[in-house]
């Protein structure tokens, strides 16, 4: 029985190239053999199954449960809608209106407890899904955490998919961009984190504040350096400063852009891409010493 | 006006930063509160800060805790651990409910505000701009971009300004919705690639629920010909007015580098110019008040 092995690839600021690496690092990890999984947990804009021509496998939805108030029962106590820190609960207690807003509710289970005239009862409430499909030529599954538009957090669907299907070899994560809870949510499930960040003014604004975040939950990572060429050295300085791992730089190619556009691996085009990634998964597990095959 | 973006990293706060700069008359809302970067472009001078306090976390009083597990059986978001020995409340997967201080016998919980978010308030060389700092890991963040366009909103009534220029945040969630809500335009901006082009169906299905005047500008156009002519064709068909296309331009991250936006830094390279066309195209448009 192998270690599960969780690689997140995040990145502060959104469109530094997430997806172009976690897709290729999974794409060239598969093909040599390896016990691998993706995920996709950017639940609001899941695009990652684009790059792979796939076999659809299993659907899971992912729901929550919300309160119904039952008006016959219900005495206009109150005691609900103030047990609620969410909001949820409009009530008009003079007017006999009470009314659950489904979208607030973060089913917490405080306004069930909070009765006392067994008059809430819960409902099923959708939240999203969770794909899963088998990739074509290769082993490997490809999960997606998909939100239902509207929903207020992706974070229940981003922890199903993760929970429901780490493997027991490697799984690489695609986290939603930002440092907020969908970011944090990935990461926490993860044993490193690959921060993928461009030399821009925005791209190391951004990136200082992941570092500060996986400092502060005591993740190890590393640090890719996209579209290097357009903008300054700033980046560099900082890793260095702060003496964190440069894995990799990638350079500026409207070719890799373009490839990226379709819709198409890159390691297909430029032979020797698909080793700088199997390089820098040996580095992560040599450094870090857990989930090597 | 709301700029938006489905898929991250399109040029979206780039495209704001170039018609802010041609703006005569202006105020700025950096919306993207998760990855505010509008002030570093622009370098504000700070009048106001505020603390925003979103959300709250559970402490637990180590001198009251017996380690019944109550709390622990009653949290929904698995924030708990309860050993004999030790409770412990996890500051990442406490949703803030506050159940446990309820269920507690022994009133050993407490709520704890975050205050680490801070909301600014400050002058630069095109007039005055409101941005939102979200701390790591906070949520409520549709809550701060609502107090970012509230403080705008006023600073506009105060300064008899008309327009408001809002830097959204990208996606389509909770801060989305807030950012764009109560404006009139919502300007999409997406790039030729088959990623933004999927977010961008997805942001277009939502607005289709509001009435704004939905814009869209597909920034370097030219790197794929081909999905950029896709793009034009989901314009046509969902009625959705193309603004303008910028072509893929190094000098917009050189400029960017030395803090300027591509209008200020080669106002007559392509893209400058295209930037510019866009601006003529949504604000002297009839239906917007003119600048």
């Amino acid at each position: 029985m192998q270690t599960p092995f969780r690689i997140a690839v995040a990145s502060g600021k959104g469109g530094t190239g997430k997806t172009l690496f976690s897709s290729n690092m999974y794409a060239s990890l598969a093909r040599q053999g390896k016990d691998v999984a993706f995920i996709d947990c950017d639940a609001e804009e899941p695009n990652a199954g684009i790059f792979f021509e796939t076999e659809f496998f299993r659907h899971e939805q992912v729901t929550q449960e919300v309160p119904v108030i039952d008006t016959e029962k219900c005495t206009f106590c109150n005691q609900c809608h103030d047990a609620c820190r969410y909001h949820a609960i409009f009530s008009l207690p003079d007017s006999q209106i009470i009314q659950v807003i489904d979208d607030l509710c973060h089913d917490c289970g405080a306004c069930y407890y909070a009765c006392r005239f067994d008059a809430i009862k819960p409902k099923v409430f959708p939240l999203g899904d969770v794909n899963t499909y088998h990739c074509k030529g290769y082993d490997g599954k490809l999960v997606e955490a998909r939100m239902h538009a509207g929903v207020y957090s992706p974070v229940k669907i981003i922890d199903r998919a993760i929970q429901n299907n780490s493997m027991s070899g490697l799984t690489i994560l695609d986290s939603p961009p930002g440092t907020s809870c969908p970011f944090i949510h990935t990461v926490a499930h993860s044993e490193y984190v690959i921060l993928i960040t461009e030399s821009t003014p925005f791209g190391v604004n951004d990136l200082k504040q992941a570092v500060e975040v996986l400092k502060e939950m005591n993740i190890p990572f590393g640090v890719v350096v996209n579209r290097v060429g357009l903008g300054n050295d700033e980046v560099f300085r900082y890793l260095k400063k702060e003496k964190i791992d440069l894995l990799w730089q990638i350079p500026f190619d409207k070719r890799i852009a373009r490839l990226y556009s379709e819709g198409k691996l890159v390691i297909d085009a430029y032979p020797g891409w698909d080793q700088e990634f199997i390089s820098i998964y040996e580095f992560i597990v040599g450094k870090y010493g857990i989930g090597s095959n | 006006m709301a700029v938006i973006s489905g898929k991250g990293g399109t040029g979206k706060s780039n495209l704001v930063a170039s018609l802010v700069s041609m703006a005569p008359s202006v105020i700025l809302a950096d919306c993207d509160v998760d990855a505010a970067n509008q002030h570093i472009l622009f370098q504000p001078r700070v009048s106001a800060e505020e603390t925003f306090t979103g959300s709250e976390n559970a402490v637990i009083d180590e001198k009251k805790c017996t380690h019944c597990g109550i709390c622990a059986n009653h949290c929904r978001f698995g924030a708990i651990q309860c050993t004999p020995e030790q409770t412990k409340i996890s500051d990442i997967f406490c949703d803030g409910c506050a159940f446990c201080v309820t269920v507690c016998p022994e009133d050993a919980i407490s709520m704890q505000k975050h205050n680490k978010s801070r909301l600014y308030t400050g002058d630069f060389r095109y007039g005055e701009m409101v941005y939102g700092i979200l701390a790591p890991g906070e949520e409520n963040s549709g809550k701060l971009v609502n107090m970012v366009k509230a403080n705008a909103r006023n600073l506009a009534r105060k300064k008899q300004i008309q327009n408001i220029i809002i830097d959204g945040p990208p996606g389509l969630g909770c801060p989305v919705i807030s950012s764009i809500s109560g404006t009139t335009d919502v300007v999409v901006v997406c790039e030729p690639s088959l990623t933004a082009i999927h977010d961008l169906e997805r942001v277009l299905s939502l607005l289709e629920k509001y009435k704004f005047r939905v814009w869209i500008v597909i920034n370097k156009f030219d790197l794929n010909l081909a999905l950029a002519r896709i793009i034009e064709n989901i314009c046509h068909d969902r009625q959705v007015t193309l603004a303008g296309k910028i072509p893929f331009d190094e000098n917009v991250v050189k400029g960017m580098t030395i803090c300027k936006t591509i209008t200020e830094y080669k106002p007559d390279s392509p893209a400058a110019k295209a930037v510019s066309r866009i601006y003529n195209q949504i604000f002297c448009d009839e239906k917007m008040s003119p600048l």
